[in-house]
């Protein structure tokens, strides 16, 4: 557009103070052409295109990501072998003979033997059973408490938020394991021991981690407009907290949790290691390293493939949180 | 502004398009956009929210966010072409010859900085901090006009009025005494009275310094009170521009035309009669809602028990005839969302009494609250909250209707189709989720979901503030139509007096607390009682123009 550059005639004389100003240049009024931004109607709704919930967009973006393919693809194996471990092998974990002990892989036996003289391969493929058991469970049930908890304290504030507060806080200044270890050592605990037994004992100390989260998340989002709306609609306010207080707040619990599981397959290899876990009749990835560690310098390949079978474990389930979390909330992705 | 011979123009925009890349591939912001800023010049960029007016600006300062890209033309800044300049050649450029003032003064400041740290900040970055740079700040603070300036260095963002603070942001912008400075928005997030305070006082300032502004601003009266220039963007490209009055009366485009015909402010003063008055129903003396002496008095903590008492709404007594229209009016902290919240039997009023249809609200039981539930309904201001983003525009209309046990499945499906024919949105919406929306289809559906009871009486919490203003003119007349058609009577709450001419029979005006104005709207608006009244009016931008 160009600029006409001659003085303007108009200009110089002086005007009140917000009645416009005229300008010392002479402006050109210029107008496009209609033809080149037509006219479209005000605020016309889109009618093309899938209606998408949040979820659903969610999805949309995250099956699109190679971190979660990996790590749902891994997490879809590990499942299907805690399952059905006898697909993967047809050795007897239990079918162990001390003359194999220590010995190396053969054919039919990939992986050797331990001191015990049992399949290494064998066992590790039957202790994915229990420990993810253990981090499904633990990961199900701290949930429940945590979001329970969690949303009850910051929907209602008060004095019940003081007190479950600090409820959670005496259970979250106890470090998991050390807790962990003297609950084992109750009475209770140590004449029963089983997978329940350490789920328990796990989400006991793990929950305030997880109300924490959902108290944070349930203060943000009940002043919004939208609970204010149904409650003047006439919804009572516990039900204006499950119907759109908390599955509002649910994303960062989803994201927080998926991570956790892999940390409570570790915490519970960590108890069995040493020795307050699981029974030692029971395989698992823990009590497995936890035999190992007598032969650590002479065979150590004994307790690097339970270690290797625990580690993808938990890297895939810490892959899928990450995933999710960048699916959930855009805002926390890195770079562009 | 001296008269050189031979001007050259300070900022010239050639060509100008701007390409985002974003998941779903490249997106145009900004196309063939051509502007000219002359020294010494106010140039004002209009359009709505998505037009591509801040974009441009910001390309001119080399402060696109990392996906956007100048993809072609010239960005010329005093003969020199910006274009594909460097980030290092901005740096050196900013502050001293381009200034910037943001938006929203509420984050744009760093709450744990002193207000006088970050003037100094940006004097000592563009090398003028001088031997005594705390009386420089003094200065620079005092020029853009906040009292008391040395002590005001010394205080913290938080201490400071949302006014204050977006006079610290307009001194730092100007503390370089840049020769362009980009104001965007400059003063969209403020009270009228406070806006007109601060952009008189930039006025002042930059024509004292002989500083051109790139004035960005979504109200075309604003802009043609306060540039000489106009340019309005569309999609993306410049439809029309030209001198700012002349703009404003003889408007060519088709788009220009629909923007002046929806702009509250000036349709305020051409007397442009969108509201058809109610007086029938005034007469009859059946009053929906009575307000008597309505007092809230806040607790605030103050620690260790002590507590201070503030009064929020302060004895105020009105009353809404049946199927019209009354509006509070007040600027931010005048109490007038407090007496929605009353009015909604959200907040309890510390004393005074609600009638609402001849029953006393303080009488109600849980029972006959839950009734009145039906009967009074809120539409809120942020379209963007109001709306729960997990349930479907089905499941948000039909949730009235399930927590009151109307109809059965099938009824209310039709119902809900009904409703959404009512606020003139396609049925095949309902599959849809909020955020699907823009911001003007969620307050419609914001109001399809409160009609979804039948109430006689909705209270619009400050409703169309968010929106752009062909959106606003939009929904005012769906508002406006829907009384018509349903006898709705409204509580229309709103800091825009503007809009009250559009849209309001009578009008009730609060300040810190106090009614001091209760009257019909032509009253109001042609011989207002309290210079608070004419205050407000006389700080409508573009009201003295036309």
């Amino acid at each position: 557009m160009p600029e006409n550059l001659t003085p303007n005639p108009e200009a110089g004389a002086p005007r009140g103070k917000r009645e416009g100003k005229v300008s010392n240049y002479k402006i050109e009024h210029f107008v496009a052409p209609i033809s080149e931004t037509p006219l479209q109607g005000v605020d016309a709704v889109k009618e093309t295109g899938k209606p998408l919930s949040m979820w659903a967009e969610a999805w949309r973006s995250l099956r699109k990501r190679p971190l979660f393919i990996i790590s749902s693809i891994l997490i879809v194996a590990i499942i299907v072998v805690a399952a059905l471990p006898n697909l993967f092998t047809s050795v007897d974990p239990t079918h162990c003979v001390l003359e194999n002990s220590n010995g190396p892989a053969v054919s039919g036996h990939p992986m050797g033997y331990n001191f015990q003289g049992c399949d290494i391969y064998s066992r590790a493929i039957y202790g994915t059973r229990a420990s993810l058991m253990v981090g499904v469970f633990t990961t199900i049930l701290t949930v429940l408490l945590g979001t329970t908890i969690g949303a009850l304290a910051g929907y209602y504030g008060g004095w019940l938020d003081a007190v479950l507060a600090r409820l959670g806080d005496v259970f979250f200044a106890l470090p998991l394991i050390l807790g962990a270890i003297i609950m084992m050592q109750l009475p209770v605990f140590r004449d029963n021991k089983s997978p329940w037994t350490v789920i328990v004992t796990l989400a006991v100390f793990g929950w305030p981690q997880i109300a924490r989260i959902a108290r944070g998340a349930v203060i943000e989002v009940r002043n919004a407009d939208f609970v204010t709306a149904s409650r003047a609609l006439g919804l009572s306010r516990f039900k204006a907290l499950l119907r759109h207080v908390v599955p509002n707040s649910l994303a960062p619990i989803i994201v927080v949790s998926t991570v956790n599981l892999g940390v409570y397959i570790v915490a519970e290899a960590t108890l069995s290691f040493i020795g307050v876990g699981l029974p030692p009749d029971i395989m698992s990835w823990g009590n497995d390293i936890a035999s190992a560690q007598t032969q650590l310098r002479s065979n150590p390949m004994v307790l690097m493939w339970p270690a290797l079978f625990l580690s993808v474990t938990v890297l895939s389930f810490i892959m899928l949180g990450d995933a999710v979390r960048d699916a959930l909330d855009p805002k926390a992705r890195k770079g562009a | 502004m001296s008269e050189v011979s031979a001007p050259k123009p300070l900022l010239e925009i050639k060509d100008l398009a701007i390409t985002f890349s974003t998941p779903e591939g490249p997106v145009n912001a900004v196309r063939n956009a051509n502007l000219t800023v002359m020294p010494g010049e106010t140039v004002a960029i209009v359009g709505e929210s998505g037009s591509g007016k801040s974009t441009t600006a910001l390309s001119a300062i080399g402060l696109l966010p990392g996906n956007g890209k100048v993809s072609a033309g010239q960005i010329l800044f005093d003969g020199e072409d910006l274009a594909q300049a460097p980030e290092k050649r901005f740096v050196e450029l900013r502050g001293n010859h381009i200034g910037m003032v943001p938006q929203d003064p509420m984050s744009n400041l760093n709450p744990v900085w002193k207000i006088g740290f970050q003037v100094k900040e940006t004097l000592k970055a563009n090398g003028l901090a001088g031997d005594k740079p705390n009386e420089r700040v003094a200065q620079v603070l005092a020029d853009a006009g906040l009292p008391n300036p040395a002590a005001r260095a010394n205080q913290y963002p938080h201490e400071f009025s949302g006014g204050m603070r977006q006079r610290a942001l307009i001194a730092i912008g100007l503390a370089c005494r840049p020769r362009l400075l980009i104001a965007d928005e400059p003063t969209s997030a403020l009270d009228v009275t406070v806006q007109q305070q601060i952009l008189d006082h930039l006025d002042t300032m930059t024509s004292e310094l002989g500083t051109a502004v790139l004035l960005i601003t979504h109200d075309l009266g604003l802009a043609a009170e306060r540039a000489e220039k106009v340019i309005v963007m569309y999609k993306g490209q410049v439809v029309e521009s030209g001198p700012a009055l002349e703009l404003l009366r003889n408007p060519q485009h088709p788009y220009t035309k629909r923007l002046i015909n929806s702009a509250p402010s000036l349709a305020a003063k051409q007397g442009v009669e969108v509201k058809t008055p109610h007086e029938e129903q005034a007469a009859k003396n059946d009053n929906v809602l009575e307000v008597k002496d309505l007092t809230k008095v806040f607790d605030i903590r103050k620690g260790f028990g002590r507590k201070d008492k503030f009064t929020a709404v302060d004895k105020v007594s009105f009353a809404v005839p049946r199927g019209t229209t009354t509006a509070v009016v007040g600027e931010s902290g005048s109490g007038k969302s407090t007496i929605a919240q009353m009015v909604l039997n959200l907040l309890e009023p510390t004393s005074g009494e609600i009638t609402f249809d001849g029953q006393k609200m303080s009488k109600l039981s849980e029972k006959e609250l839950f009734k009145f539930r039906r009967r009074v309904q809120p539409i809120f201001q942020d379209p963007y909250g109001s709306l729960d983003p997990m349930y479907s525009i089905y499941r948000t209309i039909e949730e009235p209707l399930r927590i009151h046990g109307i109809g059965s499945t099938a009824e209310r499906e039709k119902k809900v189709r009904e409703l959404l024919d009512q606020v003139s949105m396609p049925a095949s919406t309902m599959h849809r989720f909020p955020n699907e929306l823009s911001g003007g289809q969620r307050q419609r559906i914001a109001i399809a979901r409160a009609l979804a009871l039948q109430p006689e009486m909705i209270v619009c919490d400050e409703a169309v503030s968010a929106l752009d203003v062909l959106v606003q003119a939009q929904v005012l007349e769906l508002l406006q139509q829907l009384q018509d058609e349903l006898g709705l009577t409204y509580l229309f709450i709103t800091h825009d007096l503007a809009v009250v001419r559009q849209i309001a029979d009578d009008v009730v005006v609060m300040e810190r607390g106090k009614m001091v104005e209760h009257a019909s709207t032509d009253e109001v608006f042609t011989s207002a009682q309290s210079d608070y009244t004419r205050n407000l009016l006389n700080a409508i931008p573009g009201a003295t123009l036309l």
